[in-house]
């Protein structure tokens, strides 16, 4: 049996005694993309902190590994350095940094533009931009993926990677997933998006903390769209079925 | 070493190149102290500056509707630990004329020094004046710059200025702009400052808003390190009507510096407005984060955060 890309054993984190991850367990195989679905305020991005280390996300219990090393002592930058990162939903503003310093972060060497086409922005017109108010949220977004695409992670999460991106390049952003996984590495996917989750390997559905469900993508989309919830019976994540 | 090698050596610092002295077609004065070391003017240009024992005193007069093509020069610095240097001058830009001025100020080596700067500068309707002033001090620290200036925009005119004192120490920074906008006439100032060791600055910029349509932006950034402490003023105050004015200011903190911003907005016409936005703090958590997860330490991410803001 291979080791496991990533494996998370009853991960816990709470705040003020309040368990917002609550003795979790997953797996994601190298080579997988694998959707993360849940209700709004069911732990998901929280889930992406602690994983990504962020200040303020420290577990109280609980074992992640990447590729056999144990995650939670190391600093954010070392997490990234073995191979994980993390595309947020409301990506941070520089002043005064471009495109092109962003997407060679730590490789003055690298060329910023495939991973720039990658995304579907013309380098001529944006590699000099900076990553400012003056870009759309949309923009922004397509940045923040290129910048993932140019570090090539064993693991990138992407947290609601499509959010705010128009309808028309939804499926632009879904070859960036497929791109990810082709260059050899694997996504932690957090999307609400029902045509973004069906591309993935593997799908769990959170609620309250805690994996009610892995199954097939259109299994866990059904499980999620169709039924109140398992294991709460919707006092806690608020979803019933309408 | 003459004084003029001694200047031109670090003129690189503040991103000129000595090779401007040989130029023809670009004007330019370079003054160690109160001696003038080197001067051209191009066609268009009057330059009219007196040596005195105290204070270089004079002019400089874009005349009207000139287009001056190449930046003008002006060298300025103490190549000396100690010394004073006292600059009075009377700018004008006259109807329609349109003129960039470089500033270079040069310390390098001056460690219980003095350099005043009192300008009078006069925009006169339809013309354009373009200031960038740069400051390279060295390590020392124990400097007084004063840079204080008195900027009249007339009706359609537009004046940009951009202050930045980004290398070594400077010691105390004490900047005082007084800013006058007529009718229609536009002003943008932008400082950009890095504090280090025990320098303690002062930045106050004040911008009237005088006629209607006028327009105002003040744009601040200042990283503080070490003990050095700042405190920035930014006032706008908009009289007539259709006037808009916008004060921004961002501070990052480091070590044992500290720092306080305050903006003032003042508006006297119902029609008249003007916004501020103002943040001091360390680097902001979610920016080191982001980097952070590409791989740079905290170190890179703060470095490249600062020196981002700083451009």
């Amino acid at each position: 049996m291979p080791i496991p890309l990533l494996d998370i054993q009853g991960l816990t984190f709470e705040v003020d005694r309040h368990s917002i991850l609550d003795r979790l367990d997953l797996v994601v195989q190298a080579g997988e993309i694998h959707a993360l679905l849940g209700a709004n305020g069911s732990g998901k991005t929280t889930l992406a902190y602690v994983l990504m280390g962020c200040e303020g996300y420290r577990p109280s219990a609980g074992r992640v590994r990447l590729d056999g090393t144990d995650l939670l002592p190391l600093k954010i930058h070392e997490r990234a350095q073995l191979g994980l990162t993390l595309a947020w939903q409301e990506p941070a503003r520089f002043e005064g940094v471009t495109v092109r310093e962003y997407l060679s972060l730590g490789k003055p060497e690298c060329d910023p533009e495939p991973a720039l086409k990658g995304v579907g922005l013309d380098p001529g017109r944006y590699l000099t931009r900076r990553l400012d108010k003056a870009l759309s949220g949309g923009e922004r977004h397509r940045i923040e993926l290129a910048s993932v695409l140019s570090m090539k992670p064993k693991l990138a999460i992407l947290d609601e990677p499509a959010a705010g991106i128009d309808m028309l390049s939804i499926n632009h952003i879904i070859d960036i997933i497929r791109a990810l996984k082709e260059d050899g590495g694997s996504v932690l996917l957090i999307t609400h998006q029902e045509e973004v989750a069906l591309i993935a390997d593997r799908a769990s559905q959170l609620c309250a903390g805690r994996m009610i469900f892995s199954g097939s993508p259109r299994e866990a989309v059904d499980h999620f769209r169709g039924r109140t919830c398992v294991r709460c019976d919707g006092e806690v994540c608020g979803y019933v079925r309408p | 070493m003459s004084d003029l090698e001694a200047l031109m050596r670090v003129l690189p610092m503040v991103g000129a190149e000595p090779a401007i002295l040989d130029d023809m077609g670009t004007a330019h004065v370079v003054a160690q102290g109160h001696h003038i070391l080197s001067r051209r003017t191009v066609s268009g240009l009057r330059v009219e500056l007196e040596e005195t024992p105290d204070a270089l005193i004079g002019q400089i007069v874009v005349e009207a509707g000139v287009t001056i093509a190449q930046p003008i020069h002006m060298c300025f610095g103490l190549t000396h630990p100690t010394g004073v240097q006292q600059i009075t001058i009377d700018v004008q830009v006259k109807a329609g004329a349109q003129a960039r001025v470089l500033s270079h100020c040069l310390f390098p080596v001056a460690q219980a020094a003095r350099h005043r700067m009192q300008a009078v500068m006069t925009i006169s309707p339809g013309a354009s004046l373009t200031y960038t002033e740069g400051h390279y001090h060295g390590l020392h620290g124990g400097m007084q710059v004063l840079p204080h200036a008195t900027i009249k925009i007339g009706k359609g005119a537009r004046y940009f200025s951009d202050f930045s004192l980004l290398s070594g120490s400077v010691g105390n920074l004490d900047i005082d702009y007084l800013v006058e906008v007529e009718e229609g006439g536009l002003a943008e100032l932008s400082a950009k400052i890095f504090g280090h060791k025990s320098d303690h600055i002062t930045l106050k910029e004040s911008v009237i808003l005088r006629g209607e349509r006028s327009r105002s932006l003040i744009k601040t950034r200042v990283v503080l390190e070490g003990n050095a402490c700042a405190e920035i003023t930014g006032i706008t105050e908009a009289h007539a009507k259709g006037a808009r004015g916008h004060v921004d200011c961002m501070e990052i903190v480091q070590g044992r510096a500290h720092a306080s911003a305050i903006p003032i907005v003042k508006v006297f016409h119902p029609e008249a407005k003007v916004t501020h936005e103002a943040a001091i703090g360390s680097v902001d958590k979610k920016e080191l984060e982001t980097l952070m997860a590409r791989g740079l330490n905290p170190e890179q991410a703060v470095e490249l955060i600062v020196s981002g803001m700083l451009r």
